[in-house]
């Protein structure tokens, strides 16, 4: 069977779309959340004993940093998809998945600040990883800021989109930034770690709440991506006809 | 475990609380942000659409 992609590449077709598939990925990151946390919370006790019970960071850190580099690996995607096929609505969804991808790299941040303090000793400090997240977060708000400072919005998405495609170069340097071969020789905090290492119920409950966020993002990207769907396409007679807009 | 226990995290409740705390916050704040957001451009869309069915209005 044929599906025709460019048929929902029209914002009055995608719109209704996005619509019924919100409520699809919000229960299911509700869901997730509630069972990631549970899990987190009470059925690890017996491993992260009082001097260890700090590592429950990890359960929203590690997800939220996962979250800001994969959301901007699809921003980056959708603005290659707008700069080459020249579709409208690739550039909303790459202007309706930015903010989440920002708040994901702050939160991150922020997060990792109070690891840090416990586990660490010090709330910064200029590690490979760190410093490329904290660029990560400049280019979202760049991103953000060349969009809103274009007036003519077809010049803001195609402007933002190049940028957001150089800044992809950043992704990887963030994802290997943890290859120091020896920990006496450079000042990494972050060292190389695998999924063996993990206890299966810290691990599990890091991965159920790392889909969680990710189901979040979807649902959040959407209802975004409404927005700003009606507020560009005003002036059309399919938004005027629309349900929920009154007659 | 005692909620009192529960809450002090074995000391680290500041740090652990602070972190799912600001999580939570911003999470659920970008739904209501957003869904105020959608109401406000729909109260607009209303006005516009009135507007223009009044007699005598130049489309």
């Amino acid at each position: 069977m044929a599906i025709n992609w460019f048929k929902y590449a029209s914002p009055a077709t995608f719109y209704p779309l996005a619509g019924r598939m919100i409520p699809w990925f919000a229960w299911l990151a509700i869901i997730l959340t509630l069972f990631g946390l549970y899990w987190g919370f009470f059925e690890t006790p017996s491993i992260l004993t009082d001097q260890k019970q700090y590592y429950r960071i990890i359960f929203v850190h590690v997800p939220a940093a996962w979250m800001s580099m994969w959301l901007y690996v699809v921003l980056a995607g959708w603005a290659i998809i707008g700069l080459v096929f020249n579709t409208r609505l690739s550039y909303m969804m790459a202007a309706a998945v930015a903010p989440t991808g920002a708040m994901f790299t702050f939160l991150s941040l922020w997060t990792g600040a109070f690891w840090g303090k416990t586990s660490w000793g010090t709330w910064w400090d200029w590690d490979p990883r760190m410093t490329s997240e904290l660029i990560l977060l400049f280019l979202y708000v760049g991103y953000m800021a060349l969009h809103s400072a274009i007036d003519d919005t077809r010049r803001a998405d195609r402007a933002s989109a190049l940028l957001a495609v150089v800044g992809v170069v950043l992704v990887p340097v963030i994802f290997w930034s943890i290859n120091c071969p020896d920990p006496n020789q450079c000042a990494a905090l972050h060292q190389q770690s695998s999924f063996k290492g993990v206890e299966s119920n810290i691990l599990l409950a890091m991965l159920v709440l790392s889909i969680a966020f990710w189901m979040y993002s979807f649902a959040v990207a959407f209802m975004r991506v409404r927005n700003i769907i009606l507020e560009r396409e005003r002036n059309t007679q399919w938004v005027r006809e629309l349900p929920e807009v009154c007659e | 475990m005692s909620f009192a226990e529960f809450i002090s995290m074995g000391g680290y409740g500041l740090y652990v609380w602070s972190s799912f705390g600001m999580t939570a916050l911003l999470m659920i704040g970008e739904v209501v942000i957003l869904r105020r957001q959608r109401r406000t451009i729909i109260q607009r869309l209303c006005r516009m659409s009135r507007i223009e069915k009044r007699p005598g209005a130049t489309p």
